[in-house]
């Protein structure tokens, strides 16, 4: 299948010279959800602001399923819908004007079930007739979601979708989220927090100063990069770790009765199997053993810091 | 053409005038009779007649322009202004409308509106003084490329202005003296000759002289420099508006 999105070295330069983003490539696959991880200035905004159209690439192309966002950009926005980080503190009319207004906008005829439809899935259906300005942040931030989904889009962006936002919402947003996906929309999501990428995410890309600095499957990602640590639960406690496994970096826990092996699991081999050997050895007896493994969080400190 | 998102933004710009009801027609309307109390009443019971006319009725297409002139300028400034400020331009500008659509979207709602009022205020000008129409379908004609071209006009003030004094300033510190000068509430030919020659570089002159024209079928100046006058201006903010999408000016990086 050819992918729904597909970025070719795109860049990135503002009118005040800054360069955002530095050759970017990148192919959305149909059907995912695809994690935009990277911090605060990373660029991430500004990537899918271009695909979106709001602001003028510098460099490179976008197509967006075969169609270029620049020649044919009536047929690629009207597939994509937007939900964007800046909440716009719009207005006086009614929630259902707005959204109704969004799909006009983007040339579908007016479907008053489909608009129910999604003021009732977001929880906004009794504030229908509640002028925008009126309502809270989150309530406002559940308006720019139904505005986005006004008009059945294929493909989803939502950049920073939990930044401040309540964990009601944020649960909803999911669920959301999760049932576009098998409804087989397509979803692009920013963020800087990993516990989301990690959560949601088919694949997720890193960006860091404008460059994309790897872009994989997130059990991949996971099991590539993630370390792993081997906690033993010990019989008595330790009054230090012995010479002879000083070489093997283990760490011991306050109270004496864990003993923490980190290893790779990309390394050939764990290490694991002499290392219960030596223990034995040392006379060292332990009751329970468990691993547990890296986070994102972990990988992506780690992706940043490494110089490139 | 996505002519279902020129009526949402035409259908959504109207609508805003039924929220701002004050503003937008009740206002205008007070604004002209109070000038008809004043200019038609105190001043016209001195000069009574120019060019023929009553001082009364010589006043009216003249301030039917006033109001024309001020309320498209700031209907379609303020409509492409306000997304701007909120941040809800964000959607026009990632929807799949052309700028010709926006532009057609924005500015048709302004120049409905103008027209419209431009129709409501003739109609209390008839409650003050008697009115004859020497040329309707030129008067229209007048009234409906004023509008636009004004309208036009505000939608660029609208996308050049980044904070509310800049939406302000171009109609409060040109528009108006212009119209003031322009010639509504006296004949040009009153001036003395260098006042004469001065004022033929205010286009508002121009305007006026040839909505004069459509009511009484005389004029300061001739009817077709005014027509001229008029569409060379209306080219113009085209030639503008042009420009400002193809380079993205204020709106988009
Ligand atoms: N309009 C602009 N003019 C100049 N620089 C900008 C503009 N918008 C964003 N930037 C800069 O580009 C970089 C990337 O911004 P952005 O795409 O918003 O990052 P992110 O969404 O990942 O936080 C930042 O350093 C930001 O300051
Ligand atoms: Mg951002």
């Amino acid at each position: 299948m050819p992918p729904t999105i597909s970025v070719a070295n795109l860049s990135k330069t503002y009118a005040s010279g800054f360069q955002a983003l530095k050759g970017i490539d990148l192919e959305i696959r149909s059907g995912e959800i695809f994690a935009l991880l990277g911090p605060n200035g990373a660029g991430k905004t500004t990537l899918i602001s271009i695909i979106c159209g709001i602001v003028s690439p510098s460099g490179g192309s976008v197509h967006v399923n075969g169609h270029d966002i620049i020649t044919d950009y009536r047929t690629t926005r009207s597939l994509i819908g937007l939900v964007p980080q800046e909440l716009p503190n719009n207005a006086f009319e009614s929630v259902w004007d707005t959204v109704a207004f969004s799909r006009g906008l983007f040339g579908k005829p007016p479907n008053p079930a489909h608009i129910e439809k999604v003021l009732r899935d977001l929880s906004l259906w009794d504030k229908k007739d509640n002028r925008i300005m009126t309502l809270s942040g989150g309530m406002k931030r559940r308006v720019l979601i139904a505005k986005a989904l006004s008009h059945e889009p294929r493909i989803l962006f939502l950049d920073e979708p939990t930044a401040g936002v309540d964990v009601e919402l944020r649960k909803d947003m999911w669920r959301i989220v999760r049932d576009l996906r098998d409804s087989g929309v397509t979803i692009i999501l920013t963020t800087h927090y990993i516990e989301e990428a990690e959560e949601m995410a088919d694949r997720i890309g890193v960006i860091n100063n404008g460059e994309l600095i790897l872009v994989e499957d997130k059990s991949t990602l996971m099991h590539k990069l993630g370390k792993k640590q081997l906690i033993l639960q010990l019989h008595h406690p330790l009054e230090k770790i012995p010479s002879a496994l000083a070489s093997r970096g283990l760490t011991l826990s306050d109270d004496a009765m864990e003993l923490v092996y980190t290893y790779d699991t990309q390394g050939e081999r764990t290490g694991i199997t002499s290392l219960l050997a030596e223990l034995n050895e040392a006379g060292i007896k332990f009751k329970d053993l468990s691993t547990t493994q890296s986070s994102l969080e972990q990988i992506f400190v780690s992706l940043v810091k490494r110089p490139s | 053409m996505n002519f279902r998102a020129v009526q949402a933004i035409y259908l959504f710009e109207l609508a805003r005038t039924w929220r701002t009801l004050m503003q937008s027609i009740v206002s205008p309307v007070i604004s002209t009779s109070l000038y008809f109390v004043v200019f038609g009443g105190a001043i016209g019971s001195r000069i009574t007649q120019i060019d023929g006319i009553d001082y009364g009725s010589f006043i009216v297409p003249g301030l039917i322009m006033l109001q024309l002139l001020t309320q498209s300028i700031a209907n379609a400034s303020f409509g492409i202004y306000f997304p701007k400020f909120t941040g809800t331009i964000y959607e026009l500008l990632s929807a799949p409308v052309s700028y010709f659509e926006i532009v057609l979207g924005y500015v048709g709602a302004a120049a409905t509106k103008s027209i419209i009022l431009g129709l409501i205020i003739l109609a209390t000008a008839g409650l003050f003084v008697p009115i004859q129409i020497a040329h309707p379908i030129w008067m229209i004609a007048f009234l409906v490329l004023t509008s636009v071209t004004f309208s036009l006009f505000g939608f660029i003030i609208g996308i050049w202005a980044d904070g509310f004094e800049k939406l302000q300033i171009i109609p409060l510190l040109v528009v108006t003296p212009l119209t003031f000068l322009g010639g509504t509430f006296y004949s040009i030919n009153m001036l003395p000759p260098v006042w004469q020659t001065v004022t033929l570089f205010n286009p508002v002159v121009y305007l006026v002289s040839g909505f004069r024209w459509s009511f009484f079928g005389v004029a300061d100046l001739n009817v077709g420099l005014s027509l001229t006058m008029t569409l060379a201006f209306l080219v113009l903010c085209l030639v503008i508006i042009a420009w400002i999408f193809k380079t993205g000016y204020q709106i988009k990086n």
